[in-house]
C-alpha cells in the first residue's frame, strides 16, 4: 500500500532565513505519526506547506496521491486540520462553529446535520452545543477545535501542537481522542514538543530542529541509534555555576556528554546509577550543592540531547 | 458562489452580535442625527434647509404670461430667503456667471415659450414646444437640486393645466356647451388663468410633491440623516476590514484555506461581508428614521439602488484599508481616523458648497460625498435619473479600490500577516 503522505524534499525559505530545509518523511496509512521538536523548529510551518496554506519554496508533498503544489483542492478534500491557535468564532455557539466549518468542507442538509451532532457527541459537548465558544473553558474550546477537523471524516488528520496551555484532565482526554481517532481508522501527522506525547501515541518519530529532520523512526530504532545510555539530570540552585561543575564531570570515567541548561547539567552515561556517587563527590569537593537528581532510561529526549545537546524544551 | 454568501452571511450575523460594532454602527449615527436635528431647531418646527441665498440668474426672452409667472414665483417673498435672483438680459454673459462658479444656475426662458404652451388667438399650438433650459453649476449639487426642484413643479403644473384645458375644452365640444368657433378662447382663457396661478407665489413654496401627488417639505433631517449614515458606513467597512485582520491573527482566515475553499472564494466573501453589513446598516438607518422622525428620503426604488451603490464604494476603501493594514489595531484606529475626515471632507457636518474649491474637489474621493448628493437629490423630489453621477461615482470608486485591493492581496497573500 502507497503512503497516504510523502514529503519530497520539501523546503520553505523565507527571505534569507531557511524555515525548513529540504526535509523528507512518508506516512503510512493508519499510522499515527509524530513531528517531535522544540518550539521555532519548523513543524507549523511544516505542516502548513502540507496543508496547502504556504508555497513551498521548493520540493513537494503528496497527500492521497495529489501533489500539494499542483493540486491543492484535492488534498484539501483528503486532509482535517486541527491548528495550533484556537481557530474558531467566539461569538458562534459551537453548533453554529460546526455547521459554519461543515460548509466550507462541502457538507449540506441532513448529512451536515448528522455530522454536527456526531461530532459534537464525539467531542462531549452536546449540552453545551448552544452556548457561544467564548463562554467556555480553555479544554472546551480546543476540543471543538478539533472537532472542526474531524467534520468532514478526513482521511488524514493534521494536528499542531493541539494541547498547548491547557489543563492536564483536557490534555488526557486530546490524547484519548487521538488514539481512539486511530483506531477507527484515522491516520494522524501529531505535532508536539513534549516528549512524551510523542513516546505515548507515536507508531514512529521524526525529530525536527532548526528545520532539518535529524531523526526518523519507531521509539526503538531511535533510542536504539543512542546507545543503551540513561540521562542524569542535576539541578542546582541558582547562585552556583553550572558551567563549572559540567566541566569537572566531563572529567569522570564513563560520562559520554555533559551540558549545561538553565541552572541543569545534563549527563549522557551508560549508567547512572554507577555515576551517581562519584558526580555527587566531585559536586562536593566543588562547593557545588545538588539540590535534586532525575534519573532517566533511554528516551526521545535523549534522542534529542544526544543530536542536539540541547533539552526539547529550549 | 456558496460559500462567498456562506461567509458573508457568517461575517453579517458577527457583526450584528458585536454589541459595541452595533452601538457605533446603529445608535451613534440615531444619537448624532438627533443631536444635529436638535441644534438646526428640526425638532422645534424649523424647517430650514440650511441651504439660503442660492445665487440664480433668469434670463427671460418670452415676455408672456408664463415667462414672467416664472420670473415673478423665482423672485417671490416665499423664496426671498432661499434664493438670490437676478434679471439679466445677455445670456453668455449668463452663462458665463456659472462657468466662473459665481451662481448656482441659469434659468433661460427662450422667446415664444408662452405661445408654444398657450398659442395666441389664430396661432396653432407648434408639434415642438419651446423648453426652458436650465444651465447648472455641477459644482453645487445642493443648490442646483432646490432649483431644479421648483422649477420642475411650476412646469408641471403648467403642464396639468395645459392638459387640463384640453380635455375640457373637448368636454365642452362633445356636450354641445360650446361650438368649434368658441373653443380656442374658451382654451385660451383657461391657459392664461393657469399661468396666472402657477405664478402666484403662495403656490410655490420650496416642497416637492411625491408621486401619490402629497406634498412634502424638504426636512433638514433629509441632509443630517444620510451625512451621519454615510460617515457611520465608513465606521462599518472599516470594522468589516479590520475583521478579517482579526481573522488572520485568530487562525480562522487560514483555516478556511486549508478547507477546499480558493483564496478569490474568501476575498469575495470577506468583501461581500463588508458590503452587506453596510448595506444593512444603511438600510435599517432610513427605515428607522423614516419611522421615528417621519423622514422621507425620497423614491424608494432609487434610494435602494443608491444605498447599494454607497455601501459598494464605502467598501472598495473598507477592503483597500485592510490591503494597506497588517494589525487589527491598525486598522482600528485608521478606520476611526478616516471615518472622521471623510465624514468632514463629505460634507457629513457642514455643506461641501460652503468649502473652498480644492476641498470640494478632494471630496470626491469619499463615498461620504457622493453618497450625499445623491441623497439630498432624492430628497429634493429627484428620481432614479437625478442621481445617476453619484452612482456612477460610486461604482467608479468601487471598481479602482477593489483593483488595487487585489493586487495588493495577490502579492502579500490573505492567510497570514
Amino acid at each position: 500500500m502507497p503512503p497516504i503522505l510523502e514529503v519530497q524534499n520539501l523546503v520553505k525559505n523565507y527571505g534569507n532565513f531557511n524555515a525548513v530545509k529540504g526535509i523528507s518523511f512518508d506516512i503510512k496509512q493508519g499510522e499515527i505519526f509524530s513531528l517531535l521538536g522544540p518550539n521555532g523548529a519548523g513543524k507549523t510551518t511544516t505542516i502548513s506547506m502540507l496543508s496547502t496554506l504556504y508555497t513551498p519554496t521548493s520540493g513537494d508533498a503528496v497527500i492521497c496521491g495529489h501533489s500539494v503544489v499542483k493540486e491543492p483542492m484535492a488534498v484539501k478534500q483528503c486532509i482535517g486540520v486541527v491548528p495550533q491557535d484556537l481557530a474558531l468564532y467566539e461569538d458562534l455557539t459551537a453548533r453554529e462553529n460546526l455547521n459554519f466549518w461543515g460548509q466550507m468542507y462541502g457538507l449540506s442538509g441532513k448529512t451536515l446535520s448528522k455530522r454536527v451532532d456526531e461530532v459534537l457527541e464525539q467531542i462531549g459537548l452536546v449540552d453545551r452545543a448552544k452556548q457561544r465558544v467564548k463562554t467556555y473553558s480553555g479544554g472546551m474550546k480546543r476540543r471543538v477545535n478539533i472537532g472542526v477537523g474531524l467534520l468532514h471524516r478526513p482521511q488524514l488528520l493534521f494536528m499542531d501542537e493541539p494541547t498547548v496551555g491547557i489543563d492536564p484532565q483536557s490534555r488526557r482526554a486530546i490524547l484519548d481522542s487521538v488514539k481512539e481517532l486511530n483506531r477507527q481508522g484515522m491516520t494522524v501527522l501529531y505535532t508536539t514538543h513534549y516528549m512524551e506525547e510523542a513516546q505515548e501515541l507515536s507508531n514512529r518519530v521524526g525529530i525536527i530542529d532548526h528545520g532539518e529532520l535529524i531523526a526518523l523512526g519507531t521509539q526503538a530504532e531511535l533510542t536504539k541509534s543512542v546507545g543503551e545510555t540513561d540521562t542524569l539530570t542535576l539541578h542546582i540552585s541558582e547562585e552556583e555555576d553550572p558551567e563549572t561543575l559540567a566541566a569537572e564531570i566531563r572529567k569522570v570515567k564513563g560520562v559520554v556528554r555533559a551540558d549545561v541548561t538553565d541552572h541543569e547539567v545534563t549527563i549522557i552515561t551508560p549508567s547512572a546509577e554507577e555515576l551517581l556517587a562519584p558526580v555527587v563527590t566531585k559536586s562536593n569537593e566543588l562547593g557545588i550543592k545538588i539540590r535534586s537528581v532525575d534519573i532517566r532510561e533511554p528516551n526521545l529526549e535523549a534522542v534529542f540531547l544526544h543530536l542536539t545537546g540541547r533539552a526539547l524544551r529550549d | 458562489m456558496r460559500k462567498l454568501f456562506l461567509i458573508a452571511l457568517k461575517d453579517l450575523k458577527l457583526a450584528f452580535r458585536d454589541r459595541a460594532a452595533l452601538t457605533l454602527m446603529l445608535l451613534a449615527p440615531f444619537a448624532l442625527t438627533i443631536g444635529m436635528g436638535l441644534i438646526t431647531g428640526r425638532f422645534s418646527g424649523n424647517t430650514n434647509t440650511g441651504l439660503s441665498d442660492i445665487p440664480l440668474v433668469l434670463v427671460n426672452e418670452d415676455g408672456g404670461s408664463l415667462g414672467n409667472a416664472l420670473v415673478e414665483m423665482m423672485q417671490s417673498k416665499d423664496l426671498e430667503s432661499l434664493l438670490e435672483p437676478q434679471v439679466m438680459t445677455d445670456l453668455p454673459a449668463a452663462y458665463a456667471l456659472v462657468d466662473e462658479d459665481k451662481t448656482a444656475a441659469v434659468i433661460y426662458i427662450p422667446a415664444g415659450f408662452s405661445d408654444s404652451v398657450i398659442p395666441a388667438s389664430g396661432q396653432s399650438t407648434p408639434e415642438e414646444p419651446v423648453q426652458i433650459e436650465l444651465y447648472l453649476n455641477p459644482t453645487r449639487p445642493n443648490s442646483v437640486g432646490v432649483i431644479k426642484t421648483i422649477l420642475e413643479q411650476f412646469m408641471s403644473q403648467v403642464e396639468v393645466g395645459r392638459i387640463g384645458g384640453q380635455v375640457v375644452v373637448t368636454q365642452l365640444l362633445t356636450s354641445g356647451a360650446i361650438d368649434i368657433s368658441q373653443a380656442e378662447a374658451v382654451g385660451r382663457s383657461m391657459g392664461e388663468k393657469q399661468a396666472n396661478e402657477a405664478g402666484q407665489s403662495s403656490s410655490i413654496k420650496l416642497n416637492r410633491v411625491t408621486n401619490s401627488g402629497e406634498e412634502v417639505k424638504f426636512d433638514i433631517l433629509a441632509y443630517l440623516a444620510p451625512g451621519m449614515a454615510l460617515m457611520f458606513l465608513m465606521f462599518t467597512v472599516s470594522y468589516g476590514g479590520r475583521s478579517m485582520l482579526v481573522e488572520q491573527a485568530a487562525g480562522t482566515l487560514p483555516r478556511m484555506l486549508t478547507s477546499p475553499t480558493t483564496t478569490a472564494q474568501v476575498l469575495g466573501g470577506k468583501v461581500f461581508g463588508i458590503f452587506l453589513t453596510g448595506a444593512a446598516q444603511m438600510l435599517i438607518l432610513i427605515f428607522g428614521t423614516t419611522l421615528l422622525f417621519r423622514l422621507d428620503w425620497g423614491a424608494p426604488f432609487a434610494v435602494f439602488v443608491l444605498v447599494l451603490a454607497a455601501a459598494l464604494g464605502a467598501t472598495g476603501w473598507g477592503i483597500f484599508l485592510t490591503a494597506l493594514l497588517k494589525t487589527p489595531g491598525q486598522a482600528s484606529a485608521i478606520g476611526s481616523a478616516v471615518m472622521l475626515i471623510f465624514g468632514i471632507l463629505g460634507g457629513s457636518f457642514i455643506n461641501v458648497e460652503m468649502m473652498p474649491d480644492w476641498i470640494q474637489f478632494i471630496s470626491r474621493i469619499t463615498p461620504n460625498r457622493w453618497g450625499l448628493d445623491g441623497f439630498t437629490t432624492l430628497a429634493l423630489g429627484g428620481g432614479f435619473a437625478n442621481i445617476l453621477t453619484p452612482i456612477i461615482g460610486l461604482l467608479a470608486m468601487a471598481a479602482i479600490l477593489f483593483v488595487i485591493s487585489v493586487v495588493i492581496f495577490s502579492r502579500r497573500g490573505i492567510g497570514r500577516l
